[in-house]
């Protein structure tokens, strides 16, 4: 499976989507356009260029060449990057990330507990410091405004 | 030139005052980072230090962030020279000699040569952008919706056509970042389009999560897994100055690289890569000796980093004389300036003179910094590569997760910025350029409402976009470059844009 084949298909299906989801607003006329009329020429120049990139992308790297190996670490990163986005109002910004950090540190890339905790802990102290007392940027609060 | 003199006067009153000079310092030590630390470049550096200048004046604000902008263009010498790492994009070429000339025991010699060569370009093309951007916003004041419409696909075409790779891939990418533009309420009828029910959709995706989704996190994604940096090349002090032959070989170099930079930095696109492509092309072709490039030529660092520079000022033409990015980096300024109730273009010189011509003088300042700040504290940036990867890029996500946030206080960006990161780690994957899809994104709306406006001039008519001389021309420029991208379909070999896109992706692997 070529990597342009793959990505040209896709770009043409989101294309397409798009189209689909115009359907749900006006599109005017060519003298006047409504508000899915821009939208609606571009997802066609999507499914365009994509169907250009699928046909000539025969050539390109195969989808397998292009490296994979760190999909598992990227998608640890993400998970700890969505619990952040979750927790961030809930647990306030100094409890959130200091679990996502323990969690990097020491889950992820395996450096002991101890290591990650401390490490966590001194970032997060920190980093509040520094945006909240010194910059004056207010972070999220959490439970007893912690 | 007695008003421009008076004016630039003006503007060191505002750029020497103690406050500016603080701020100017802090832009540049922390672009300066920014560009030592592989993965967050300039837009990201300047995305994430976005929330820290809320509390800041306008003035202040954009000082500091332009530090941050060519600080960074600095800081990407040093691990480019002594690692082979490029700090970002544009010192890609400056891998190829500066490496090899540390290898020989020149590292000191190869950071001197940089570090000048970025301060004369920096500095002479300050002198481009106090000359140009005036004159060009006086142009642009006989601009109505038809000449926007106009220049804002042709800066799309151009910077399709800059970009290295295919231009279909560009083209895509540019079609994919005006669709995420359209989410939001459409201003002229109130509609809200794509945004699901969510209400923070209706202002838009927002250029910052987009920006450090696609640049920042992304490269968080794809480089995770690294081992720890290789061994660092540390040069002493006392060996930073050149000698009498490598100053000589390099002037010329540093000359042509300013003027070629500052050219290629005017024209939309990823001017900084493309202006030390160019560069390091043309010195070699008038080398006397072009046997040397790729074994430790002194041109060949002191041309491509001085067009880099020198492109960060070209870059500024643009964004303040007409108020349209070039590239992603002054995409996220001019959002930055938005933020601080600065709206960049024709009218900002004539209504902020303050504003302009402090930044322009802040610029001169800034330079002069960055050559004292870069030689003798380049031990101390080269640490920063000793810190362990596996306890960095955490760093790097919490700066990212909190310069996201703090925007508009919004998880919603946070997500914004996950999904980004996910699409940017694909199209890095799938060989895809990023940097269209943020001009898209932002060029979205004055692109709708600039064809929505025409055609209301026009009773409905398209005519007007080829009736007026102006949108005429800057629409025949742009279907001239349709035909040259087309040309190698046709004709066989590779040009000049596969040819930077082999190089790039060669020195970058």
């Amino acid at each position: 499976v070529r990597a342009d084949r793959v990505a040209g298909t896709a770009l043409a299906f989101l294309g397409l989507f798009v189209l689909w989801e115009c359907r749900q607003l006006p599109v005017g006329s060519l003298r006047t356009p409504g508000p899915a009329y821009m939208p609606m020429v571009l997802a066609l120049l999507l499914v365009g260029f994509g169907a250009l990139v699928a046909v000539f992308g025969g050539a390109s790297a195969r989808l397998r060449d292009a490296g994979w190996h760190e999909v598992r670490h990227a998608l640890a990163i993400l998970l700890a990057c969505a619990f952040a986005a979750l927790a961030v109002e809930r647990l306030g910004y100094r409890i959130t990330m200091a679990l996502m950090l323990v969690f990097l540190v020491g889950v992820v890339e395996r450096r002991g507990a101890l290591v990650a905790v401390v490490f966590s802990l001194a970032l997060v102290l920190a980093t509040f410091f520094l945006f909240e007392t010194v910059l004056r940027v207010p972070l999220a609060r959490g439970p007893f405004g912690i | 030139v007695t008003e421009t003199l008076g004016n630039l006067a003006t503007g060191f009153a505002v750029a020497l005052s103690p406050a500016i000079l603080i701020y100017a310092f802090v832009g540049c030590l922390v672009g300066t980072l920014v560009g030592v630390l592989p993965g967050v470049g300039p837009l990201a550096g300047i995305s994430l230090l976005l929330p820290v200048t809320f509390g800041l004046d306008a003035t202040r604000a954009i000082v500091m962030l332009a530090g941050i902008y060519y600080g960074a263009m600095y800081g990407g010498s040093t691990t480019s020279i002594l690692m082979r790492i490029p700090g970002e994009a544009a010192s890609v070429m400056t891998c190829i000699d500066g490496y090899a000339m540390a290898r020989k025991g020149r590292a000191g010699p190869a950071l001197a040569i940089a570090a000048v060569g970025s301060y004369v370009a920096g500095t002479v093309s300050v002198v481009g952008l106090m000359l140009l951007a005036p004159p060009l916003a006086a142009f642009a004041l006989r601009f109505g919706p038809p000449e926007y419409f106009a220049l804002l696909v042709l800066g799309l075409l151009v910077l399709a056509y800059m970009s290295g790779g295919s231009m279909v891939k560009s083209l895509a990418m540019a079609a994919l970042g005006l669709l995420i533009g359209m989410v939001g309420i459409d201003h002229m009828t109130g509609y809200f389009r794509f945004s699901y029910g969510i209400v923070e959709l209706g202002d838009g995706i927002g250029v910052v999560p987009l920006a450090v989704g696609l640049f920042g996190l992304a490269e968080i994604l794809a480089t995770a897994g690294r081992v720890n940096p290789p061994e660092v090349i540390r040069p002493r002090l006392r060996d930073l100055l050149p000698s009498r032959r490598e100053w000589r070989e390099s002037a010329m170099p540093i000359t042509r690289g300013t003027v070629l930079g500052f050219l290629i930095g005017i024209i939309p696109g990823s001017a900084h890569i493309i202006s030390s492509f160019v560069s390091y092309a043309l010195e070699r072709k008038l080398s006397r000796r072009p046997e040397e490039f790729g074994h430790g030529a002194v041109a060949g660092v002191a041309g491509p980093e001085s067009a880099n520079n020198s492109a960060t000022s070209g870059a500024f033409v643009p964004m303040l004389a007409l108020g349209i990015p070039t590239g992603p980096v002054t995409a996220v300024l001019i959002a930055a300036m938005m933020v601080h109730g600065v709206a960049p273009g024709p009218l900002l010189i004539q209504q902020q003179p303050q504003l302009f011509w402090g930044f322009v003088a802040s610029m001169y300042v800034g330079n002069l910094v960055l050559l004292i700040l870069n030689l003798p504290l380049v031990g101390l940036f080269v640490n920063i590569l000793r810190i362990p990867y596996p306890l960095l890029y955490p760093v790097i996500v919490l700066l990212c997760i909190i310069g996201v946030y703090e925007v508009n206080r919004s998880v919603v960006d946070v997500w914004i910025m996950l999904v980004m990161g996910v699409l940017g780690y694909l199209l890095k994957k799938l060989d895809f350029e990023p940097a269209p899809i943020v001009l898209g994104a932002v060029l979205a709306p004055m692109l709708e409402l600039s064809l929505r406006q025409s055609l209301s001039m026009s009773d409905g008519s398209y005519t007007i976009f080829t009736e007026r001389p102006i949108s005429a021309t800057l629409l025949a420029v742009a279907l001239v470059l349709v035909v040259l991208s087309l040309r190698p379909l046709v004709g066989r070999g590779r040009d000049w844009r596969a040819k930077l896109g082999l190089a790039e992706k060669e020195e970058l692997s």
